[in-house]
């Protein structure tokens, strides 16, 4: 018997010798997604029927009742509907702020060598390397001398952090991973260095690009502990709301309000797939 | 048209020369080879002319005009990449419109100038295709088209093939001599293949580390390579060491006296280099004995390798008429060397008289 068919025989024979076993590896793999997908989708599920439900008493597996009562409940609440204003002011406001300022610097760190490069590039790591509570504290101080404490742009600064992240390095990414040479080729045919960005750079970096605001928007939209500190109790957000009505309020209305929560990101990655996908089709070539 | 002018170019990357005091003319409608081993500055030469790298001495002069000053995107050359040359974003026409658009003309001039483009580089039906959906061989011919269509006086190439496969790349090379002959424009091609250079070029620069060993033509190149780093790199060549002695009346290795008369002081060591096809088989007992060690069935020729004292291993090519075997001795004659020695350039000797020093006379 030659070493490698000895090897084999091992093998089978081990204590996992079942893992050689098409059957069984295709099974796992069966099961193995299906419980990942009770795991992702089963509270959203229930979320959903949460939601819906008039009257749910235990040991029912479902709603006794159906209804659309603790939507009226929660729309109907002035300071839940102003909350989601706020909301739609502030993440949008603070995508594009981050962008404005992160972009440039992302293009930098991406094609220009410059002292303190890496230094630059990772304090933009800081503001997620240790718990934020601690940095917020110390922002909402200054804020109050400020007099940013529960304003608009108090909210829109304190959002900002979280943003930065996902503005810097994905984006730096994707600036490196664009060729110079196409760069280069446009200069060569007479575009000036301005041009050059905005009509080969700029598009060709705009899936990246994309998916970066959109990483930054959730992240803006989803904050809730910055936000709780500086803008309470004038200026609540969803995220903050979410407090307020889990704890104040029977359960289906954390559940409609979770999904109105869900809502404008579910929008947003499905616009977000149809561009990434149209996008990705022209820039995935190479020679 | 336009001729192309270099003078004592040099660039140092750090304290490293990448090219130092690089001298060479292009005349109009030449195409100019840039050839040498990888690091030895010519892509780095290519790119200052381009506009890419400024130089840290010397001029270039297009027309007799110094465009030194000039950034590239106003220098009248035009740049084929070796990789990398299409926005993807574009389509084929796009690609090849973005410059004329830039210069503001009328939509009309436009496309009629890119159709003519493509219908040029053989790609005619490519107009609304994206990049992606083209081979390399195609995405390169609509580069070269791209470049083409602003009509510069001077064209660039990167090693533009070198990321194809090789039938393609004979192709390729075939259709750009072709068309640089047609449209008859100044031409710098920059490459690590001597065979792309031999076949393509007007006139070759061979580089070393940033110098410039030789220009010529290919046929002095590879008949009378001045010094030994291009002996070297153009072509097949077989070395052997000897020393200059005056009182012998040539070249001395070993065993052998080779009469040669050359500028070099007495005792020094000359590298003496045989091309495979100087070699030649003597029948009888006459030449020098070898011992064959590898036979290699090239297709339309037999490379052979044999094993002497005094010349150590040397190839042979033969036209497999002959049946030679491993192991078999052959007898060698040399019809042409090629001698390298300190404080000159190459002597060549043709039909060099070879003695014994210590028996009979060999041919």
């Amino acid at each position: 018997m030659s070493a490698v068919g000895g090897a084999i025989e091992e093998r089978r024979s081990g204590l996992f010798w079942f893992w050689s076993l098409e059957a069984f590896r295709r099974a796992f793999a069966v099961l193995f997604l299906a419980g990942l997908a009770v795991f992702i989708l089963g509270p959203l599920l229930s979320l959903i029927l949460w939601a819906f439900a008039g009257e749910w008493f235990y040991p029912a597996l479902l709603p006794q009742v159906f209804s659309l009562k603790w939507w009226t409940v929660v729309l109907g609440n002035r300071s839940v509907v102003e909350s989601i204003k706020y909301s739609l002011m502030t993440a949008p406001t603070v995508t594009a702020l981050s962008a404005v300022i992160c972009l440039p610097a992302a293009y930098a760190f991406a094609r220009f060598e410059f002292p303190g490069r890496r230094l630059l590039l990772l304090s933009f790591l800081s503001a997620n390397s240790f718990p934020k509570i601690g940095l917020y504290i110390s922002i909402a101080t200054l804020f109050y001398r400020l007099n940013l404490m529960t304003t608009f742009w108090g909210v829109v600064l304190i959002q900002l952090v979280s943003t930065l992240l996902f503005m810097i390095w994905i984006p730096t990414g994707t600036f490196r991973g664009i060729n110079r040479s196409l760069e280069e080729a446009a200069r060569d045919v007479g575009a000036s260095g301005l041009r050059t960005f905005f009509q080969i750079t700029l598009p060709i970096a705009m899936p990246g690009l994309l998916v970066a605001a959109l990483f930054a928007f959730l992240a803006a939209f989803d904050e809730a502990q910055g936000t709780l500190i500086v803008g309470s109790p004038n200026f609540i957000t969803m995220p903050v709301m979410m407090y307020t009505l889990v704890l104040n309020y029977p359960q289906p209305v954390g559940a409609v309000f979770s999904i109105l929560l869900t809502l404008p990101s579910l929008v947003l990655l499905l616009l977000a797939q149809r561009f990434l996908r149209q996008g990705y089709l022209a820039a995935g070539y190479t020679l | 048209m336009a001729d192309l002018r270099l003078a004592s170019l040099t660039k140092r990357f750090g304290a490293q020369a990448a090219v130092f005091d690089f001298t060479l003319e292009v005349r109009d409608g030449e195409l100019m080879c840039l050839l040498g081993p990888s690091g030895c500055g010519k892509t780095t030469t290519l790119r200052m002319i381009g506009g890419f790298i400024v130089p840290d001495a010397g001029d270039i002069l297009i027309d007799g005009r110094s465009v030194l000053r000039l950034p590239p995107e106003r220098r009248p050359t035009a740049m084929v990449f070796q990789r990398y040359n299409l926005w993807p974003h574009m389509t084929v026409t796009d690609n090849i419109a973005f410059g004329l658009r830039l210069r503001h003309l009328p939509t009309a001039e436009i496309e009629h100038k890119v159709e003519e483009a493509l219908a040029l580089v053989g790609l005619p039906q490519a107009s609304r295709k994206w990049p992606h959906q083209l081979s390399g061989g195609e995405q390169q011919r609509v580069a070269v088209a791209r470049a083409l269509v602003l009509e510069p006086k001077i064209l660039l190439l990167d090693e533009p093939f070198s990321n194809l496969d090789a039938r393609l790349r004979v192709r390729m090379r075939e259709e750009l001599k072709t068309l640089q002959r047609q449209v008859g424009i100044t031409t710098v091609f920059v490459t690590h293949d001597q065979e792309e250079a031999l076949t393509l070029a007007d006139r070759i620069a061979v580089m070393n580390k940033g110098i410039m060993e030789q220009v010529d033509t290919p046929d002095v190149l590879y008949r009378r390579p001045k010094k030994l780093f291009v002996a070297d790199f153009i072509g097949t060549m077989n070395f052997f060491s000897a020393r200059y002695q005056r009182d012998q009346g040539g070249l001395v290795t070993a065993n052998l006296r080779i009469a040669a008369r050359g500028p070099w002081a007495d005792g020094t060591a000359v590298t003496v280099a045989v091309r495979p096809e100087d070699v030649r088989l003597v029948d009888g007992d006459d030449g020098l004995p070898a011992r064959v060690r590898r036979v290699v069935n090239l297709g339309h020729y037999w490379e052979v390798t044999a094993e002497n004292p005094d010349l150590g291993s040397t190839k042979i090519f033969t036209d497999g008429q002959r049946q030679i075997a491993e192991g078999q001795t052959l007898r060698l004659g040399l019809r042409r060397v090629l001698l390298y020695g300190e404080g000159s350039d190459v002597v060549e000797v043709t039909a060099p008289q070879i003695t014994s020093l210590h028996s009979s006379v060999h041919g």
